[in-house]
């Protein structure tokens, strides 16, 4: 039997507030600063500051505001589907962030695993070894890429060296770059929630396989592989999500050629001064990266309840 | 009509005591160390086709070592494993012909019952109609068919151990290990699934292995037992003889509950040993001759059971062996009392008494001057 609903534990005051701090930290600075780009998106670029038109004017109260709702208008959404720099920027992120997350995948998962299987003394030293990388500048890192790339590069000389090559490769400037810069730059979000959820895995469990005929290799995809889907999908929306939207390494280490949406958005926002136009990709990308993500687990939970 | 048979009875079986029987599995000087730790120190073992086999002892005594070296988890550092007559080096788990019941049931997890007792058969490419068939027949064997479908968080402990015992028997293996099956299980369900395994191995007439720190457990189940310690093994033989001739104090003490008396050998016979008491109350007339000298110590070891505990005016009075006591404690199990007796100041015996009939008042009670007595042949001489 059910205990009902008197045996609800009752919240003291200091534990409403425990709940209400993530919601409140949500609330001040996702919801409020999203729901400002949301409305911007609706207004036209005006030559004034802040550059568009309209603003609320509280001063006029009640019917300022209802004016400025008035004069709101899809233009700069439109405009968006008209110009196809927007999308074929919006399909190129996607696809340069899917491909890295796939290639970070590849890189990570083995990194996870040798850690995972390391002997216990070592975890520590190698966990801290992974998230090294972050006392030093995100920018300073991205920028010391471009001296180990570029055609007089530390990687062109030493291939030259050893006589792989007879003249330099052309890396820097082109999408090979950017690849190498955001698998090399979010490597850690995919190595530590993947590296968490390998260390649970019982290792009896793999005896168990072998004790039944399954040879190890067998059984990495049989067991190992299986169980650690969770921290594989946790690790890849970490890489994902961060890479769909990024600037500074597409803007560092790409070439001209290179299209991703945070780059074209910087350009409307900084060169062209277009804030509502830029607002509205900004709107645009995160329902691209929101919609499938709430879909999916969506489906993750019907199917643990389906199991349930 | 005529009476259906409840099943195969267990017969004498003693292979162990026939020169000419071939061992099934063969520890040969086998050493495992771990560092400097010796977890198997040395040991030799033969264990016969259809013998159920347990290695009892505490934890860190090495039988779950001898049990992982069997299945292939570890190398022995020095000796040899045979598996009827196969010499086991080098051969990788995955090959052997032994299948193991998990401690902890290593169920996988992402896979339902069907599915884990499925695995080991797919993985030796058997015809899908034939898999299907068995993974049936070990499901209704342990009583799974309503959960076939359920994955191993779903299911109460007792299931999953079930399913567990299903999983390593599917695959018909030459030799089931059991690493302490039943240790997660309450009191009951545990005997009852202690003569279930006794059941299932005569019917597969398959070769049990079973680990266990305990007794109980061994001496229901197992055709023999092995004692070990610190990598050794200090007695091996049938329940009945380990419990009744323990060949020394280790195991006196560690199998079932015992009376150690130390005493000096006052008087060798052919007739037998007299003991004398350290305590100096009493003597103890015994048929066993002992290769200790008169005037060594030695060690008495007398089940409780085998000591009756009278009030002084009954015929017991006149038995060979008995001494003055005085009680001091009484235990009512229920089936059985133990009395806590002090005969003078420094010796305590124990005696049990089957409670036969249902007391109302104790003929025996506290701070009651009690004779207790005990025949010849009660216990027995420890040198060790």
């Amino acid at each position: 039997m059910s205990t009902g609903t008197q045996d609800k534990p009752r919240r003291s005051a200091g534990g409403w507030l425990l709940i209400a701090m993530p919601f409140l930290w949500l609330m001040v600075f996702f919801l409020a600063p999203f729901f400002m780009v949301f409305k911007i998106s609706f207004s036209e670029v005006a030559v004034a500051i802040p550059p568009y038109l309209p603003t609320f004017d509280l001063s006029d109260g009640l019917a300022g505001i209802k004016d400025a709702f008035s004069t709101f208008s899809f233009d700069n959404y439109i405009w968006l589907t008209e110009d196809d720099l927007y999308w074929k920027s919006y399909l190129s992120s996607v696809k340069i962030a899917a491909v890295s997350t796939l290639i970070t995948l590849l890189v990570g998962y083995p990194v996870a695993y040798g850690m995972a299987r390391s002997p216990k003394a070592w975890r520590p030293t190698l966990l801290m070894l992974i998230i090294l990388p972050f006392w030093t500048s995100f920018l300073i890192r991205v920028y010391a890429w471009i001296g180990i790339l570029k055609n007089e590069g530390l990687l062109n000389q030493f291939l030259l060296w050893t006589g792989l090559i007879d003249q330099p490769l052309i890396i820097l400037n082109t999408n090979l770059a950017v690849y190498i810069g955001i698998v090399y730059s979010y490597l850690p979000f995919l190595v530590l929630p993947l590296y968490a959820s390998l260390e649970k895995l019982d290792i009896s469990l793999l005896e168990a396989a072998s004790d039944l005929g399954c040879p190890p290799w067998k059984a990495f995809w049989k067991i190992t592989l299986p169980l650690s889907i969770p921290g594989v999908i946790a690790g890849s929306f970490l890489v994902f999500i961060p890479a769909v939207g990024e600037f500074v390494i597409p803007d560092l280490l790409g070439g001209s050629n290179t299209l991703m949406i945070g780059k074209t958005l910087w350009v409307e926002f900084f060169s062209n001064r277009d804030w509502p136009v830029s607002s509205a990709v900004a709107v645009i990308l995160l329902m691209i990266l929101v919609i499938p993500i709430v879909l999916f687990q969506n489906q993750q939970q019907k199917a643990a309840e389906k199991q349930a | 009509m005529a009476k259906k048979p409840i099943g195969p009875v267990r017969r004498a079986f003693s292979p162990w005591d026939d020169p000419a029987a071939k061992p099934f599995i063969e520890f040969r000087n086998v050493t495992k160390r771990f560092g400097d730790f010796t977890a198997v120190d040395n040991l030799s073992l033969k264990i016969y086709e259809r013998e159920f086999f347990a290695l009892l002892g505490g934890s860190g005594c090495g039988k779950t070592t001898m049990m992982r070296m069997l299945a292939g988890f570890e190398t022995p550092t020095e000796g040899q494993i045979l598996l009827d007559g196969q010499d086991l080096a080098g051969v990788p788990p995955y090959k052997r012909p032994t299948n193991m019941m998990f401690q902890s049931y290593a169920l996988f997890p992402h896979m339902n019952v069907e599915a884990n007792i499925a695995f080991g058969l797919k993985q030796d490419g058997m015809p899908k109609a034939q898999i299907a068939e068995r993974v049936a027949e070990m499901l209704r064997l342990t009583k799974l068919v309503p959960f076939a479908k359920r994955k191993p968080h779903q299911l109460s402990g007792g299931q999953r151990q079930r399913v567990a015992l299903a999983r390593s028997l599917a695959k018909r293996p030459k030799v089931l290990l059991l690493d302490e099956p039943l240790g997660a299980l309450d009191r009951k369900l545990r005997e009852e699934t202690q003569f279930e395994l006794m059941t299932l191995q005569e019917e597969l007439k398959m070769t049990f292995l079973i680990v266990t720190h305990d007794q109980e457990e061994a001496m229901t189940v197992a055709d023999r037992i092995a004692v070990m310690d610190a990598g050794k093994i200090i007695q091996m033989a049938p329940p009945a003889e380990i419990y009744e001739t323990p060949n020394s104090k280790f195991v006196a003490d560690f199998i079932g509950d015992v009376n150690l008396i130390e005493a000096k050998v006052a008087e060798k016979s052919p007739q037998g040993t007299i003991l004398q008491a350290a305590s100096g109350e009493f003597c103890i007339d015994t048929i066993q001759e002992t290769p200790a000298a008169v005037g060594d110590t030695v060690w008495y070891a007398m089940r409780p059971e085998k000591i009756r505990i009278a009030h002084g005016d009954t015929p017991e009075a006149n038995a060979v062996n008995k001494v003055g006591a005085e009680v001091w404690d009484i235990a009512y199990l229920g089936d059985i009392s133990i009395f806590h007796s002090r005969v003078g100041e420094k010796e305590t015996l124990r005696a049990t008494v089957a409670n036969i009939t249902r007391l109302v008042e104790r003929p025996i009670a506290w701070d009651d001057k009690v004779v207790l007595s005990w025949e010849r042949d009660a216990g027995v001489i420890l040198t060790a």
